[in-house]
């Protein structure tokens, strides 16, 4: 099996209809009958709405509806919905003000929905938008999270006094203050982890649709959770039963985070469907995308690190500010807590952890999951702060790193975070990135850049993260709404094809072809005849969609499950048909043979025997069709060493990445072609944080400075090197495929390591993120000053 | 409405089209020839590269109305039945493509480049790109799928 089982590089099975412009996103997907929406957005961050005058609009050529918030209140359409309750310091839950798809009385972002025009094109819904009069009060704006508990701040909602949305610590107080009380050296750094706006490349879409015949809806969605997607428009936003709603997330062109949520446009499709008798189709301009898709990061944080004489970490003490913006998203809540401080341990062994998080509410888009959700924030915080402590130290970073990691016989590893590491070699990650950069070269090749007249600098990152999401008690017991296991279904089909349903979503990950991998390396079934059959909540049992880096650890999982029970079934089968008992029936790759003999019956006559049951064991079900649902034990904790040589230029400051090498070690790896492509994607979008991107709203307007790809610096091919990549593999222990997941692992990496070598190269102890070329130039102006 | 006629994948088309159309709006609308994307407003992105007489043109920048009478090539056309073109192939054997949105407009920017720079080495390829945005792959795929491709332009 080794050409197209686990652990080969096959090559990917959608890249055909890809590459010849053959593949269906929504966008590409039209209804008969179908009219157009397009959404009056709030030129304001923060107005109250006096009055909206549709009257001319109406009668503009083509309009077939406008429907604004009173629709909304009049046919009692919910609020949008934050699944995920944080319980703040005194056990309260968050504060989570209503979130209606099309604004009542108020808007709170640049963006923020007014009204839907529905016409029979859209350049007709655009032009008719235009003549809406809407009557603002346009109030108070607040943008900066650091600024939004100040007195004084614009109050975003009336149910969130001081715009705080929860208060939250987790971690020991007073074991923490005592650790600091004896140490030899504290470390302290204020970081900002720089606002980010995901921009996958195929924006946002979705086309409603409603068939009175069956009473039934149809929503198709750019989404990464078709069924919780569902799950929400049915049971909380539009009152429908689950089985009267089909949703469809067809191919998708990246998420990244972005189309995990239930949005307003979705939700106003698929309610206006029933409403105008036809279907509704919206597609997102770019514009859109930068308003309104869920932001990511943007957190505010002081950080502290005890350590003794040798450089040993006794306490880490982080007090962080996170902003939700102005609604709270689908997940907002759990990423600045579960996802983030949970994961401050990092790969050291620091016994004594507190942190408190504030979160609050500004007059921005909303903020939610994005690429790493939580984690890169832990990771950058970690490996800025043990950096800086190295060269206060004058310790070699590496060198500190490897005295505090925990080792490999300490796993399973509890952290004072609350999360047990399951499995991990760190010091081996490490041995190995510092080979595949040559890290005893350095010294020469920052002599070499100097004689150019360049700086050069190199920076490590070593991070952990929490994938595989999720144990359904544990985050049930942390406040998640839904349980976060996986399903997969296998169905044989007569003649031995296979069709596999998974309830994770593939927008770029090769999902068609991994998957396909492991059914085609345990039941031994050739990969051109397996299918791999996902999004579409009609034909899928059930799924929680794809995030957190969790589709082969969980959703992969799942299918090795119900692959057991295909094998468990075939045994029976082949013992009938052998004439053995079936405890002497061993299988390997879909051949089931009689133990010490030559006689077997391979999958693809155990399947047609299951449909053709003419010869069959009494008794026993025909069809071969199995299902199975997978709940995992614990977190998966993927982690790796990635470091990173930059040169800068003095005259412009332009940084220039010249030199990255990442090793890994996401357990088993199925494709590792596939893989490495998770890696190199991830890795470039850390380091466009790091260099160039950054979402800015005007501190008094509230409007965004970066709303379009002119604007916010989107990292292209020449930003980026081509990357060195290493792995290493320790099995996640409690999964059946002993993988751990690796697609957020490069964004979470990337931004510590690249700022640690900015930092190197221009000896300053700091620098915000991005470091742009005018920031740079700044630093080293001010440098320059300085040593005058 | 005025009709516009162009020759599209070596097929004569003609359709009405309001003024404003864009060539990509033409496509992807009144051809339904939606391999050819759309992934923002500004003209930075390069989903929707096509060729109009030989030359490679983000669609969303031009009018329909202003190819009438060209030689327009989408991806569409690429390929021959299940053969795909040799730069097709490369992006699938070296991994180019993820999610696939900004691929079609890489496939066809990449062929423009390889006609002026048959050997295109790393840093051409990347210089070239810098009007397509991939958010998926990091480009370091696609730069190997670039150079492999042309070099079997070359055979």
């Amino acid at each position: 099996m080794a050409d197209t089982g686990i652990g080969a590089s096959v090559r990917r099975k959608e890249d055909f209809r890809f590459l010849t412009g053959r593949g269906t996103y929504t966008d590409d997907i039209n209804r008969p009958n179908q009219a157009h929406a397009y959404f009056l957005r709030s030129p304001h961050a923060h107005a109250k709405i006096k009055s909206i005058d549709v009257a001319a609009a109406k009668k503009a050529p083509g309009v077939v509806s406008i429907l604004t918030g009173a629709d909304i209140v009049a046919d009692k359409v919910g609020s949008l919905i934050c699944g995920w309750v944080v319980k703040d310091k005194q056990g309260n839950p968050h504060k989570a003000p209503a979130h209606p798809p099309l604004a009542k009385d108020t808007v709170r972002y640049v963006g923020d929905h007014v009204a839907v025009v529905i016409a029979e094109t859209l350049p007709q819904a655009r032009d008719a938008a235009e003549l809406i009069k809407v009557d603002y009060q346009v109030l108070p704006a607040v943008v900066d999270p650091a600024r939004a508990l100040d007195p004084g701040a614009a109050q975003v909602h009336a149910e969130a006094p001081k715009n705080l949305c929860y208060d939250w610590e987790i971690g020991d107080k007073a074991a923490t203050e005592a650790a600091f009380k004896s140490a030899h050296h504290v470390t302290k750094l204020d970081l900002i982890n720089n606002r980010l706006i995901p921009n996958a490349m195929e924006p946002r879409a979705a086309i409603g649709e409603y068939d009175p015949a069956y009473e039934s809806y149809t929503c198709y969605s750019t989404s990464q959770n078709p069924h919780v997607l569902r799950l929400i428009l049915c049971a909380f936003v539009l009152g429908v039963p689950e089985h009267k709603m089909r949703v469809v997330a067809p191919d998708v062109g990246g998420g990244f985070g972005s189309k995990i949520y239930c949005y307003a446009e979705e939700t106003v499709c698929t309610w206006a469907a029933r409403k105008v008798g036809r279907p509704v189709k919206w597609t997102a301009e770019r514009g859109e995308s930068f308003l309104s898709d869920a932001h990511g990061r943007d957190h505010v944080t002081h950080a502290e690190l005890a350590m003794d004489k040798d450089g040993k970490f006794l306490g880490l003490k982080v007090d962080t500010i996170a902003n939700m913006g102005s609604y709270l998203s689908t997940f907002a809540t759990c990423v600045p807590t579960y996802l983030y401080a949970t994961l401050l341990a990092g790969q050291y062994t620091t016994p004594a952890i507190y942190c408190e998080v504030k979160a609050v509410f500004t007059t921005t888009a909303p903020v939610d999951a994005y690429r790493g959700a939580g984690r890169p924030e832990a990771a950058y915080l970690i490996e800025r702060l043990v950096e800086t402590a190295a060269r206060e130290l004058k310790i070699d970073p590496a060198e500190l790193r490897r005295r505090n990691f925990i080792k490999p016989h300490q796993f399973p590893y509890q952290t004072p975070v609350a999360l047990q590491y399951d499995s991990g070699n760190y010091e081996r990650t490490l041995d190995e990135a510092l080979k595949l950069i040559d890290y005893k070269g350095f010294p020469a090749r920052k002599a070499e850049s100097a004689k150019r007249g360049k700086l050069r600098g190199i920076g490590l990152s070593a991070y952990v993260e929490a994938c595989g999401i999720a144990p359904s008690a544990v985050v049930g017991s942390l406040g998640a709404g839904v349980g976060l296991w996986e399903s997969g279904h296998i169905r044989f089909d007569p003649t031995g094809s296979v069709r596999i349903f998974t309830g994770s979503h593939s927008h770029g990950q090769g999902h068609e072809t991994t998957n396909a991998q492991i059914v085609s390396d345990l039941l031994g079934v050739p990969i051109d005849k397996i299918e791999v059959v996902h999004g579409d909540t009609d034909r899928v049992p059930f799924g929680m969609g794809t995030y957190g880096s969790r589709s082969a650890a969980v959703g992969g999982s799942a299918i090795f499950k119900a692959a057991d029970k295909i094998i468990a079934k075939g045994k029976k089968i082949a013992a009938h048909l052998l004439e053995a008992a079936e405890q002497d029936i061993e299988h390997a790759h879909g051949v089931f043979k009689v133990k010490g003999t030559d006689k077997q019956k391979t999958i693809g006559e155990i399947a047609f025997a299951a449909y053709v049951p003419h010869n069959y064991p009494a008794g026993l079900e025909p069809g071969l069709d199995e299902t199975a649902f997978y709940d995992p034990a614990n977190f998966t904790y993927p982690a790796g060493v990635h470091i990173g040589e930059v040169e800068i230029d003095r005259d412009t400051g332009v940084v220039t990445v010249v030199n990255w090498a990442a090793v890994d070690d996401f357990g088993t790896v199925i494709n590792p072609m596939v893989v490495e492509g998770q890696v190199h994607g991830g890795i470039a979008q850390g380091i466009g944080q790091a260099l160039l991107e950054n979402a800015v709203y005007d501190k008094e307007t509230g409007q965004l400075l970066t709303g379009s790809f002119m604007d916010y610096c989107m990292p292209r091919a020449d930003d980026l090197p081509s990357f060195k990549i290493g792995m290493t593999h320790t099995p996640c222990p409690h999964n059946p495929l002993g993988v751990k997941g690796c697609g957020e692992a490069g964004a979470i990496a990337a931004p510590p390591a690249l700022m640690n070598a900015v930092t190197d190269a221009l000896g300053v102890r700091h620098m915000e993120m991005p470091a742009s070329p005018a920031r740079v130039w700044q630093v080293l102006q001010k440098t320059a000053k300085a040593a005058e | 409405m005025p009709t516009v006629s162009m020759t599209v994948n070596g097929k004569a088309v003609s359709a009405e089209v309001e003024a404003r159309t864009l060539l990509v709006q033409f496509l992807r609308d009144k051809l339904s020839l939606t391999g050819t994307h759309v992934g923002c407003d500004t003209s930075q992105c390069g989903a929707c590269v096509v060729h109009v007489d030989g030359k490679s043109v983000k669609s969303c920048t031009m009018l329909a109305a202003q190819a009438e009478g060209a030689k327009v090539a989408t991806i569409e056309g690429l390929a021959n039945g299940t053969e795909m073109h040799p730069m097709q192939a490369a992006f699938k054997e070296h991994h180019g493509l993820q999610c696939g949105f900004c691929t079609p407009g890489m496939v066809m920017s990449a062929l423009d480049l390889v006609k002026h720079n048959p050997s295109p080495s790393e840093h051409d390829v990347r210089e070239w790109l810098e009007g397509n945005i991939c958010r998926c792959t990091g480009y370091h795929n696609i730069v190997k799928a670039i150079t492999a491709g042309a070099a079997a332009m070359r055979r």
